[in-house]
């Protein structure tokens, strides 16, 4: 279980964040939704060290990380596995390289125990037989997809997905949500994603957490989000045309 | 200006802390030694045999004295090539050559948020990333230009074969005139000065960036200008420290 509590974030005068407190459950993916600029990528960043609160604390299952110290981070560090927007797969390596990169830092496997590791997180993410492709020679949704076997290899016990689906066509993007649902499920993670795709919100949101202008706007699930009396809620999922059509 | 000599010193020390994983590290190297070092080695054949020639034709043009005798072209060239061509022009060009391929190497990586992932994975990523290049370049630059040394030589000798300015038989007795080994120590000193500045710096300017594509242009442009100026400078500095 992942707690944030009163997380306030500034940068110069701007407040990004103010006064946040959620819980991301275990073996739930918790999303973060909102607008572009409403703060959640900034909340995730938090979330995975990348930035420091102003105020505010987040725990590991009540182990605190934020505004630690590094050495005290890297324990928290390994048992994360982050899918960044464009993948940040190590375009020096090729695809089996980047899975078996976590398993050559922070294991004394054999070569061949890894190989096995990193062919299973390929064949979990349906990417057989890939394993001499240079990362320059995926499309977006191959890249998430090795990205996502990457950041599962390890065994995580934390996954953050930085917006899985931007970029990618509905087909994809429906593979990718469920993907990141069943091994949610498979390895009992504690999984944040931060995106504003409406379908993700409607089929995988177990916990619901959206963000207007920096605060924490509504809280629920995919069951209630629709019936939600929020009016700035209702602009945001409601903003498309067909969600439009799908409200009258 | 303070504020980034402290970042840049704050970085230097991550960089130089134990590696996470022996193996790795060792790998990563290798890696490197090929990359910057191996990759290096032509260019600095092409300008060092022409620097070494010139050389030679111009102190031959300078010193066209009939009181002067022709074994000081010999010597006057392998002091020019020793002291400062090899050890000084071999570096700045290889701050050109090095320095903009490490920043836009680390810049690329920053922008493409690979450097964020191996922090979160919890990778110490100035370690990982910048002490095998900054170790492979200590070691093999000064391999370069021991090499560039040699050739340049060896180009002067050329240029004696070829355009007659003095025999070769002279120039050799030249080469092999009033010789000082600590000429060899003072030119590798500057060496490894100048490759931890060339690593270093571009590694510095390279991990900082922040932007897209077009910053990782400037970074890689700036960190040409920015080693090239420190080159210069230290070598002053080391010169005046080492030969007076």
């Amino acid at each position: 279980m992942i707690k944030i509590e009163h997380i306030s974030k500034s940068f110069g005068e701007r407040l990004v964040l103010d006064d946040i407190t959620a819980t991301f459950e275990r073996g739930k993916t918790n999303l973060i939704i909102g607008q572009s600029g409403s703060g959640k990528t900034v909340l995730t960043k938090i979330c995975i060290g990348l930035f420091e609160p102003d105020s505010g604390i987040v725990t590991f299952d009540d182990r605190p990380f934020s505004n630690t110290k590094e050495k005290h981070k890297i324990d928290i560090r390994k048992e994360m596995g982050v899918l960044f927007q464009g993948g940040a797969l190590f375009d020096s390596m090729n695809v089996e390289e980047n899975v078996m990169f976590p398993l050559n830092m922070f294991t004394d496997m054999s070569y061949e125990e890894k190989l096995e590791r990193v062919n299973f997180c390929l064949n979990r993410v349906n990417l057989s037989g890939i394993n001499n492709l240079a990362t320059s020679e995926l499309s977006g949704g191959m890249m998430k997809r090795v990205a996502i076997a990457r950041a599962i290899s390890n065994s995580p016990k934390y996954l953050f997905c930085d917006e899985p689906n931007s970029g990618l066509d509905p087909v994809t993007s429906e593979l990718i949500d469920d993907l990141i649902s069943e091994i949610t499920e498979e390895y009992d993670m504690t999984t944040i994603i931060n995106t504003h795709d409406i379908n993700s919100v409607l089929k995988i949101g177990q916990t619901i957490n959206f963000l207007h202008k920096g605060k924490l706007w509504w809280q629920g699930d995919n069951k209630s989000v629709l019936n939600a009396d929020n009016k700035e809620l209702n602009d945001f999922l409601f903003s498309t045309e067909l969600t439009k059509r799908i409200k009258i | 200006m303070l504020r980034k000599l402290g970042d840049y010193l704050i970085l230097m020390w991550q960089a130089f802390s134990k590696p996470d994983k022996a193996l790795v590290f060792r790998k990563r190297l290798l890696h490197e030694f090929f990359n910057l070092g191996f990759t290096s080695i032509g260019i600095v054949l092409i300008l060092s045999v022409f620097v070494g020639a010139v050389a030679t034709i111009l102190v031959a043009y300078n010193t066209d004295n009939p009181l002067l005798p022709e074994k000081l072209i010999g010597f006057s060239a392998r002091q020019m090539i020793v002291l400062e061509f090899s050890p000084t022009m071999i570096s700045l060009i290889l701050a050109g050559k090095l320095g903009s391929q490490i920043a836009s190497e680390l810049g690329t990586m920053r922008v493409t948020q690979q450097i964020d992932a191996l922090k979160v994975m919890g990778i110490n990523p100035a370690n990982y990333l910048i002490l095998p290049k900054i170790i492979s370049c200590l070691f093999f630059i000064p391999v370069l230009i021991v090499f560039s040394i040699v050739i340049g030589i060896l180009g002067g000798w050329l240029a004696c074969v070829f355009t007659g300015v003095i025999t070769p038989t002279n120039y050799v007795v030249g080469l092999r005139s009033w010789f000082e080994p600590f000429s060899l120590t003072f030119a590798m000193i500057k060496t490894v000065v100048f490759a931890f500045l060339i690593t270093s710096i571009s590694s510095y300017i390279g991990y900082n960036v922040k932007g897209g594509s077009v910053e990782v242009g400037k970074a890689s442009t700036q960190s040409v200008v920015v080693s090239s100026i420190a080159i210069i400078i230290f070598d002053l500095i080391l010169t005046q420290m080492l030969l007076t």
